[in-house]
């Protein structure tokens, strides 16, 4: 028997042995009330305070507008979505050594959630999930119908059986590890703006 | 007999009581007066206060410090001063804590379950049991920092810690604002611990005197000119350290404040 | 059982505090100001309480029934093509890490911050067979490049100044030693850090929470690197410490509202990644570690300690812990957590960490999962004092004290001796004179001539309870 199967055997029956004598049972998770009202303006006002940024984007057109406008200097813009044509499509991208150069990638997430501002990302909206973190900046597009309340809701949403990867993104990557000083693009994304584009106008 | 005891004891109304009068081994050496101001306070409101005068420590400084077997002789001794009165009241979050919540080494028996039930630290006596809405003959023309030590907020639950969520309340501020001409000046910091720990005051020294300056400061800052706590030993400590860095702070009892006197 | 030398976190603790003004006053204010966001964050949620009381009966279900959740974690990781390992202990752990990493060839490593991997202490373990391991988180890099460990489990180089920082990168790195602004110095490591990230030949991170049902794991980052880490090399291996399991993928809801709450004040952190098994193109590793956790389920006392989901609120609500800087406690977890943590690991070595604490209780009532740390600390004082590791000078002292505090006709001695009580007064307070560490910083007490109960003898006398007449 190689080595691991000998300690899986030895830690397994280590806890069977030492098990607490009182066998709890799995407590009922209970639907918290919500307060009514719309869920765009909360999740827009945590995008914010997460350091992203939210844009109603009324056509493509005004979408593409608005990216180049955010980003004007941009040489690579890595597109994951139909939507976008960009200067690299990610589905052309074998090795995400590739995304090196990217300055803007254009992912589409799922769906928002309005409790932190955060969007749900996986491997198949991403193709190639290092766009998420090599890319210098991201645009994120979103059904604005997309949002719902709370990470509860959230967990009703995934389906972590079907992706080998997903990820709730609350706006672009930030440390505090200096005086804790909060400083945005550590190692992933510089910034982050969702663009409100529903599915439709595809 | 226990539980004839018992019987008698739930149907007894607060004026009937018989009251055991707790006070510490440090209030006991170090501030009488305000053994004196718990005292004649109690006595106010027409209750029958004994004070047995066997009592020495209830064993905390062994305890706290892990040390069970050293803490037993002290919390058997408390358990035989205590066990015939109604209701043990003590001017020291830290102390009655120890008694309610600690006093695990001995054996379970009545006298001790009733010993540690039946034990009330001095303000949530006056506000939970006593139920007072006045204190006529206190007044207080001074502004004072409050300083609710971590036993009786987090040990006893007289005031709401801030790390818990909920409504807000504060037992001693309830007694304190019933007393004329007092003005409660807010603290930046109302229930961070004051580093007198018992026996940490002195086996962590450094740290202790740090926390106890900046919580000096804290008061200070504010205007403070007394610092008034339910727990004399955390005001020990920082009278000591407001001392010898020279701040002028005045440090008293909630009971003294309360009993109006002795100061 | 050890030979290590017993920690002194008191004698480390006024290093710290006497070494400037700079350094414990900005420590204590940091982690001051981090728990009052997580005071206005957890306010702002009218079910936390109830949340903090759900997230502990799931841990402690979990707990009681590891064996199962375990066994349905591997077999669904499994299924979704991950590689899964068992380690009993550090040792195991860094061996199968370094044999993964033989078999593909791997000398350069980048990783993510985790716990159980310094626990292990698997970085110098690789380096020493001639694997580079480079740190990504920007605080755990910081602390890699000055040599040091982390000193608060979630920002590692907290007791830093950005000075020190200035410091260590324009020694280590070659960056402007005047240059302190964060910013700059965060970009610095971030334009040090990606060539070294394309290089890797593999990325490792830790494990937050790890789910059964799905086989799913989930690493909680504000930075991205450990998805940069997860998505660019071709290998990805992930340690687990086994107490990380939860049963079911709705319990995420409950731990994601309260962890970075409870960490830093907000919401989420800014990654959630979901890993379930390995990415297209990857290939995913996983080691289950025990070390010491299965004996520590078997502690009556102290098994409710394995529910830590490791967001570090006792450490910054600790008063303690705020004025000591992480470093004091010379272990790898520090502050409340890691006082009733660290014994399980070296009994005599930590013997002085439980004594480390006022008992203020702040750290149970903060506690995400609810963990009793401070009665938890208390029982490992019970713990020291029972193997007879009080400091000789208290344990000798308190049988005194103990035996007089027993005996009132002792007492009352004592008591009546003390000419006057101020003679009295610190060798009560400090039960070793030779010491005397009251007085260092603090003023005597002001003591009268005349105590409570020789005042209540003369003005009581005749209500005094006669059968207790001494």
């Amino acid at each position: 028997m190689p080595t691991s199967k000998i300690s899986r055997e030895t830690i397994l029956s280590a806890i069977r042995n030492n098990l607490p004598q009182r066998q709890l049972e799995h407590p009922r998770i209970p639907g918290f009330q919500r307060p009514a009202g719309p869920l765009k303006p909360v999740f827009e006002q945590r995008l914010q305070e997460a350091g992203a940024a939210a844009h109603d984007v009324g056509s493509v057109a005004e979408a593409e507008a608005k990216l180049v406008a955010l980003h004007p200097g941009a040489k690579v813009i890595c597109s994951a979505v139909p939507e976008i044509a960009g200067t690299r499509r990610v589905e052309t991208v074998h090795d995400p050594h590739e995304l090196a150069d990217v300055d803007v990638g254009v992912v589409r997430a799922q769906f928002g959630v309005a409790e932190g501002g955060a969007v749900w990302l996986t491997q198949e909206d991403l193709v190639v999930d290092a766009l998420a973190f090599l890319s210098q900046h991201l645009i994120v597009l979103l059904d604005p119908s997309e949002i719902v309340p709370d990470m509860h809701a959230a967990y009703r949403r995934v389906r972590l059986n079907e992706t080998a990867y997903g990820c709730f993104m609350m706006g672009p990557s930030a440390t505090a590890d200096v005086e804790a000083t909060l400083v945005h693009g550590a190692q992933g994304a510089r910034s982050l703006n969702v663009f409100f584009l529903p599915l439709r106008s595809a | 007999m226990a539980t004839q005891t018992e019987a008698t004891r739930q149907g007894t109304s607060p004026e009937n009581m018989r009251i055991g009068l707790f006070i510490p081994c440090y209030i006991d050496l170090i501030y009488p007066e305000v053994g004196v101001a718990t005292l004649e306070l109690l006595e106010r409101f027409g209750l029958d206060v004994g004070y047995p005068l066997n009592q020495t420590c209830c064993g905390q400084p062994m305890s706290n410090s892990g040390d069970e077997v050293n803490a037993a002789a002290a919390e058997r001794l408390f358990i035989e001063n205590f066990k015939g009165y109604d209701c043990i009241v003590g001017p020291a979050g830290s102390c009655v804590k120890q008694v309610r919540c600690h006093f695990d080494s001995l054996e379970q028996t009545d006298d001790v379950k009733h010993v540690r039930q039946h034990t009330y630290e001095l303000v949530e006596f006056l506000h939970d049991i006593l139920k007072v809405d006045s204190f006529p003959w206190a007044e207080f023309q001074h502004s004072v920092a409050l300083h609710n030590s971590c036993s009786s907020i987090r040990g006893l639950g007289i005031a709401k810690p801030s790390e818990i969520m909920g409504i807000p309340f504060n037992k001693t501020v309830d007694l304190l604002s019933k007393v004329k001409g007092l003005v409660l000046v807010p603290v930046d910091r109302p229930d961070d611990c004051c580093g007198f720990g018992g026996t940490f005051c002195v086996t962590d020294e450094a740290v202790s005197a740090r926390m106890g300056l900046e919580k000096a400061h804290d008061h200070v800052r504010h205007g403070a000119e007394y610092v008034v706590s339910p727990d004399m030993s955390c005001l020990m400590h920082q009278q000591g350290v407001a001392r010898r860095a020279g701040l002028d702070l005045k440090y008293i009892h909630v009971a003294q404040v309360l009993n109006g006197g002795p100061f | 059982m050890s030979n290590a030398k017993r920690v002194d976190p008191a004698a480390a603790a006024e290093l710290f505090i006497i070494r400037d003004q700079v350094h414990e006053p900005m420590h204590d204010r940091f982690l001051w100001a981090t728990m009052q966001r997580r005071d206005k964050e957890a306010a702002a949620i009218p079910e936390w309480e109830e949340l903090r009381e759900i997230a502990s009966k799931i841990k402690e279900h979990t707990l009681t029934h590891l064996d199962h959740y375990l066994e349905e974690f591997e077999a669904n990781a499994t299924k979704r093509g991950a590689h899964v390992h068992w380690a009993l202990d550090a040792a195991e752990h860094n061996d199968v890490v370094h044999s993964i990493l033989q078999d593909h060839g791997v000398k350069k490593l980048i990783k993510s911050k985790s716990m159980l991997q310094e626990e292990c202490g698997m970085t110098p373990y690789l380096e020493h067979r001639g694997i580079k391991v480079i740190e990504s988180d920007l605080g755990e890099r910081i602390q890699q490049l000055d040599g040091q460990p982390p000193s608060h489990i979630v920002f590692p180089a907290i007791h830093k100044t950005r000075q020190d920082v200035a410091q260590v990168f324009a020694r280590t790195i070659g960056t402007d030693p005047h240059n302190d602004d964060p910013h700059f110095l965060t970009e610095a490591m971030r334009n040090n850090a990606r060539p070294r990230f394309l290089v890797a030949g593999a990325g490792m991170t830790g494990c937050n929470f790890a789910t059964a049902e799905t086989g799913t794991f989930t690493v909680c980052t504000n930075e991205g690197n450990a998805d940069i880490g997860a998505s660019v090399p071709p290998l990805h291996i992930a340690s687990i410490g086994i107490e990380k399991l939860i049963p079911r993928v709705e319990d995420m809801g409950v731990f994601l509202r309260l962890l970075s709450r409870s960490a830093v004040g907000t919401p989420l952190t800014q990654y959630s990644s979901h890993f379930t098994g390995p990415r297209k193109g990857g290939e995913l590793h996983i080691v289950l570690v025990d070390n010491g956790r299965s004996r520590r389920l078997g502690m009556p006392d102290f098994w409710h300690s394995l529910k830590c989901i490791r967001c570090g609120a006792c450490m910054n609500t600790c008063p303690v812990y705020r004025r000591s800087g992480g470093l004091a406690y010379g272990a790898t977890y520090s502050g409340p957590i890691g006082v009733i943590l660290d014994p399980t690991f070296d009994e005599f070595k930590y013997s002085e960490l439980p004594f480390h604490s006022t008992l203020c209780g702040s750290c149970s009532e903060v506690c995400p999962v609810k963990i009793d740390i401070s009665d938890q600390i208390l029982k490992w004082r019970r713990v020291m004092a029972k193997k007879g590791y009080l400091p000789l000078a208290k344990r000798l002292s308190f049988a005194v004290a103990g035996h007089v505090f027993g005996h009132p006709e002792e007492y009352h001695v004592i008591e009546k001796a003390a000419e006057p009580a101020l003679d009295y007064a610190p060798h009560f307070l400090v039960y070793n004179r030779s010491l005397n560490p009251w007085a260092r910083d603090r003023e005597l007490p002001q003591l009268t001539k005349q105590t409570f109960r020789e005042w209540y003898l003369a003005n009581r006398s005749k209500h005094a309870n006669v059968q207790n007449q001494s």
